[in-house]
């Protein structure tokens, strides 16, 4: 049987990974991937919460049902945000997306 | 070392290998590529914590769904970057110092957690998580609200990526 730390810990490492290109990507698409790695770390937590503490309730399933649908909602906006932007400024580079700096 | 701890290590190699290879390589392509053998895993894992619906959830709708929509952005915004010599900012190396620290400080915090050698509770024979789930996300006393308010965040959704991508250019 496998001790529910080592899920935790895997965990841990796709989110720091995911936390690390979410900073220092230059694409905004990249970005994006990086929010969908930090996102699946959540939820193999949720899982994994839901078989180790109560797998009889299902509660933790819905949980995860539920970050898959706003994940899906935040990658639809996000990449019609990226698309409008590319359309208007020919560049997805995050760093030359400075239209609102001071 | 049972053979399922051997599967839960070559899945955790897998999720890991392919999930630093989709915020470091160069092309965006097949970043994407790689984020698909990433939810592969994560899918595999799901299966191993008997969470079978979610399994096939997260292959129909990340790999399905999420995924070539990312191809479909990429190829969209290919001109961008094909070129350039580097896919990191130059703060690149802040950037992996805040992913150390977090990976440091999550481990920290389990290590000082009690309940860290926790076995996985034995199912009982007969129970069926599948249609429990879909009784529970389904009957008002328990998640019908959620679940409606996630299928009208989707709409939403779905209407306003629709508006923002289809603006003409503003001249």
């Amino acid at each position: 049987m496998i001790p529910i730390s080592w899920y935790l810990i895997l965990a841990a490492a796709l989110f720091s990974i995911g936390l690390f290109g979410v900073l220092a990507r230059k694409n905004a698409v990249a970005i994006l991937l990086g929010v969908e790695l930090m996102l699946n770390a959540v939820n193999i937590n949720l899982v994994t919460f839901w078989r180790y503490n109560a797998p009889a309730e299902v509660t933790g399933q819905v949980f995860a049902i539920i970050v898959f649908a706003v994940a899906a909602a935040e990658v639809a906006v996000g990449l019609a945000l990226i698309i409008s932007i590319y359309r208007n400024r020919n560049t997805i580079v995050a760093d030359d997306l400075d239209l609102m700096k001071w | 070392m049972t053979f399922t701890q051997v599967l839960f290590l070559i899945f955790a190699a897998i999720i890991l290998g392919s999930a630093f290879m989709v915020v470091t390589t160069k092309k965006m392509i097949h970043a994407a590529f790689w984020l698909i053998t990433t939810l592969f895993g994560v899918a595999a894992l799901y299966a191993m914590l008997n969470a079978g619906f979610l399994a096939m959830v997260q292959i129909v709708v990340y790999v399905g769904a999420i995924a070539i929509l990312f191809i479909f952005a990429i190829m969209l915004t290919r001109k961008d970057l094909r070129d350039s010599d580097t896919p990191l900012n130059k703060n690149w190396g802040v950037a992996a110092l805040i992913g150390f620290l977090s990976f440091g400080g999550l481990l920290t915090i389990l290590n000082n957690w009690t309940g860290l050698l926790k076995e996985a509770p034995e199912l009982s024979s007969g129970m069926d998580t599948i249609s429990d789930l879909g009784v529970a996300l389904l009957s008002p006393n328990a998640y019908l609200l959620p679940f409606e308010v996630a299928s009208v965040l989707l709409l939403a959704a779905l209407i306003g990526s629709v508006y923002v991508a289809n603006q003409a250019k503003s001249e």
